[in-house]
């Protein structure tokens, strides 16, 4: 166990460390709290509505689906990317990586711009391929999307397996397909688990994809119930009933994790394993290769280059893009600073004054992140036209959503910054007469400079693109360039859609490059 | 007792009273009642091995850390509760925690805070002139050798003109070569300029010939403190015996202005009676060849091992069933096996009272 100091925590330090974490718990609370003002008799009623039981089924046949599928897929990419001796797997990994940062809808827009009667894809193939919707649709769109979670995590700990482990067992008389299932694969169940559940999170948040393809989960039904059907008891519990999914996600992967010890034994650093030749087996997986980049990449991408050109410049001028991006950045810039201001304080507090409130603390700005965006949305306006009327409808809030939504991503970047300022820096500046927090602004903020800044940009380019919390807590009439794609898309007016799809696209390669640099 | 080595009356520049930090609560003290004095301009040395305690005492003095008990008084004013920017004290850190986004002039003019425009521009440029590093003064820290940073660590600690600086093992992290210049240097430089400093260091050499007076610190508590040549010739523990440079423990029974040992009869530095060990540096011995006329009455053993080191020579005898430790001149002719007599040349100290394990 960490020792625990007993240096106090200073004041204003802690206030807005907790402050912070209230923003995100305080939402929630008023969630249950609307929930709860149902009669008992309709309560009774809600709850046992059998349209829960349907939307519940659905959700977990989803959830389930995408998981199992996307772990066919990305297991395979893992080890031929690390343990074979196929070419360019810098290059492959890159391009299979890429998928992470396109929004589920511009994939959904990327698919439906190519089937149909009017898709290119029909067009070149002289026949009508089926526009993807559905069950199938969802599963088909959420696991190109979300497979490279699980296929990073996977890599990452296939490349960091002792190869020593894997060579016994071939001395102890073991062929290699038998290694892989008996010494591999267990190993890899902590990458598994950790892949498992951000796919999980990401299909349980999704809103995009089920709402373009029509497949009703929580998500979808609580955006239907609080926009058309306008009953927000029954919105307010179909959150908390996904809540309760999420945290069930959360807590299954903590108890999994618990009973798991696989650190290496021993000391010395371990090799590099060996890598496989693949022989006659090189072209098919190629094939298998490019069977993501071209579901997840290609067709996104010839979709938009297609559309764009279909583009209406006649009766339709650019303005509205332009309109929508500024829109756009006019909620993200705030929210990227908001981000990093918040940040600062809880990555302080968890790197200089390690404890368990301060890792309690961090947790919180998680579980912001982990919270669907829509149930988060929905607390929020719940919150606002509580405690805040003032901020309901307000540009404001939408901010304070990103922000606090977002807060995970800004974390990190300050605090390796953080780790990289000794705190020694603090106490020469205190030593030559500085008071704490001078001090921390001369000797200490300038380091950081670039963190910061770091988690300002992937908050900026994270908010641009985010669809559900806009979608519910954005002014009224006041579009954003995710909100237009969805709008676009779901009316099937697809060359309208196209130049805001290329932005957005062309923000998530910004936002790759970006997360590249820091891993550096 | 000599322990102070200024005139009674005089405010002493750093009085420290019971100083008592324990990192965790209910455990065990870090720093266990330490109590000391500096004069004003002295160099104090805390002597020990690494995790005594020395500088979380240090950090106490800074403010650093809070001490939980015990009292810090700087020139007759209580600082216990002081923050530390408050107290004015220079601070030398190990690693010399400078500043990396800031040049050698803008880290040194970094505490002038009071001053402003030409007097703060003479200020920076005097100090930097006094350690010899105008010329890098437009350079960043990353660009500095091991040595300048360390010049320039100690020039940002005194450019705001402190009385006290506190040194946290300062030369360590420079290569034996330069340690010895520059420890020189910056002796010369704080006596020059009159600041007092407190010294942490687990170096023996470097604490006996840097500093004025030095305390010897065992598991959070100062077991002597003196100048050098008392301490080291006069060690009151075995422990300060011991950490000082090799020296021969021997159990005896003191006589008074002598004792009887395994060695023989021993005189004493001080008079001693009953049990006591008793400590024998290896150059208050001496070898030569044994006499065949003396003998049961010389003390006859046999070199087990030699270890030449050209300014000296050191041998380890058996001596029945006592091994000891010798030193000798470069051109000393005994090797290995050869049967030698062991001279001793000088007075024992008592390092123990009472019945010891034995060395």
């Amino acid at each position: 166990m960490a020792a625990q100091t007993l240096r106090p925590i200073p004041l204003p330090l802690l206030a807005v460390a907790l402050l912070v974490g209230l923003g995100v718990l305080l939402p929630l609370a008023y969630l249950g709290l609307r929930a709860a003002q149902a009669e008992p008799g309709q309560l009774v009623e809600i709850v046992l509505r059998p349209r829960n039981l349907q939307l519940l089924l659905n959700t977990l046949a989803l959830l389930l689906g995408v998981i199992a599928l996307t772990t066919l897929l990305a297991l395979p990419l893992a080890w031929l990317t690390s343990r074979t001796d196929l070419r360019g797997r810098r290059l492959w990994t890159l391009l299979l990586t890429l998928p992470l940062a396109v929004p589920g809808y511009v994939g959904v827009f990327g698919f439906f711009g190519a089937t149909g009667g009017s898709g290119w894809l029909s067009g070149l193939l002289g026949f009508t391929w089926p526009r993807p919707t559905g069950y199938l649709g969802a599963l088909g769109v959420l696991t190109l999307f979300t497979y490279p979670y699980l296929f990073l995590n996977l890599r990452a700990a296939l490349l960091g397996l002792d190869s020593a482990l894997e060579e016994s067992a071939r001395s102890l008389g073991y062929r290699g397909y038998q290694v892989f299932f008996r010494v591999v694969l267990p190993q890899l169940r902590p990458a598994l688990y950790a892949g498992w559940l951000l796919v999980g999170l990401h299909v349980l948040g999704d809103f995009g994809v089920v709402s373009l393809v029509r497949f009703e989960t929580f998500s979808y039904a609580i955006y239907l119930q609080y926009s058309s059907a306008f009953d927000r008891v029954y919105a307010a519990w179909l959150s908390l009933m996904l809540l309760l999914l999420t945290g069930s996600l959360l807590w299954l992967e903590a108890r999994l994790l618990k009973n798991l010890s696989l650190s290496r034994v021993g000391l010395g650093s371990s090799r590099l394993p060996q890598r496989t030749p693949l022989g006659y087996g090189a072209l098919p997986a190629y094939a298998f290769l490019l069977l993501p980049v071209v579901g997840a990449l290609v067709v996104p991408l010839v979709s938009i280059g297609y559309w764009v050109l279909q583009y209406p410049s006649g009766y339709l001028s650019w303005e509205g893009v332009v309109q929508a991006l500024e829109n756009s950045a006019r909620a993200s810039a705030p929210a990227a600073l908001l981000s990093a201001l918040m940040a600062l304080p809880l990555a302080y507090l968890g790197v200089r004054y390690p404890s368990r409130l301060a890792r309690a603390l961090e947790r919180v700005a998680y579980l912001g992140y982990a919270t669907p965006p829509l149930a988060f949305a929905l607390a929020l306006i719940f919150f606002s036209l509580r405690g805040a009327p003032f901020l309901y409808q307000t540009l404001a809030l939408l901010v304070l959503a990103y922000a606090l939504h977002f807060l995970a991503e800004a974390i990190g970047p300050v605090r390796s910054a953080l780790y990289q300022a000794p705190p020694r820096l603090e106490e020469a500046a205190r030593s030559l007469g500085f008071g704490p927090f001078q001090a921390f602004f001369r000797a200490t903020f300038p380091l950081l400079r670039r963190g910061m800044l770091a988690s300002m940009a992937l908050v900026f380019l994270s908010a641009m693109k985010e669809l559900p919390l806009t979608f519910l807590l954005a002014p009224v009439g006041y579009s954003t360039l995710a909100t237009r794609i969805w709008g676009y898309t779901s009316e099937a007016l697809f060359a309208e859609a196209a130049p805001y799809a290329l932005l957005v696209v062309l923000l998530s390669a910004g936002f790759v490059g970006l997360l590249l640099t820091q891993e550096r | 007792m000599m322990e102070t080595a200024f005139t009674k009356g005089e405010i002493p520049l750093l009085r420290v009273e019971g100083l008592t930090k324990r990192y965790l609560k209910g455990g065990p003290p870090v720093v266990d009642g330490v109590s000391f004095e500096v004069a004003p301009a002295e160099i104090f040395a805390l002597l020990g091995p690494s995790g005594c305690g020395k500088t979380t005492t240090l950090r106490l003095i800074a403010g650093f850390e809070r001490a939980d008990e015990g009292r810090v008084w700087l020139m007759g004013q209580e600082v216990t509760r002081w923050p530390p920017e408050r107290r004015g004290i220079g601070f030398v850190f190990q690693d010399y925690a400078l500043f990396p986004h800031l040049s050698v002039w803008e880290n040194v003019a970094f505490g002038l805070r009071h001053l402003k425009g030409r007097e703060r521009w003479a200020r920076v440029e005097e100090v930097l002139g006094l350690v010899g590093l105008t010329v890098f003064k437009d350079r960043k820290p990353g660009e500095l050798s091991g040595g300048q940073q360390q010049r320039v660590a100690l020039a940002r600690a005194i450019a705001p003109g402190p009385r006290l600086v506190l040194l946290d093992e300062p030369f360590s992290s420079l290569d034996a070569a330069l340690r010895q210049t520059t420890r020189d240097e910056v002796r010369a430089m704080l006596k020059q300029a009159g600041i007092g400093a407190v010294l942490v260091t687990h170096d023996q050499e470097e604490a006996l010939s840097f500093a004025d007076r030095l305390a010897v610190m065992r598991g959070g508590r100062l077991e002597q403190t003196g100048t050098p040549e008392e301490v080291y010739l006069r060690p009151r523990t075995p422990f300060v015996a011991q950490f000082l440079g090799r020296t021969n423990l021997i159990p005896g029974e003191g006589r008074g202005g002598w004792a009887e040992t395994p060695l023989g009869r021993l005189s004493l530095v001080e008079e001693a009676h009953g049990p006591v060990l008793l400590s024998l540096r290896p150059e208050g011995l001496g070898l030569a060849a044994p006499l065949g006329h003396l003998g049961e009455r010389q003390l006859e053993g046999v070199v087990v091992a030699r270890e030449f080191k050209g300014h000296d020579l050191t041998y380890r005898v058996r001596l029945g069933s006592r091994e000891l430790t010798v030193q000798e001149g470069p051109e000393s002719p005994f090797r290995a096996g050869d049967r030698v007599r062991v001279l001793v040349r000088a007075k024992a100290v008592v390092v123990g009272q009472g019945r010891q394990e034995g060395t």
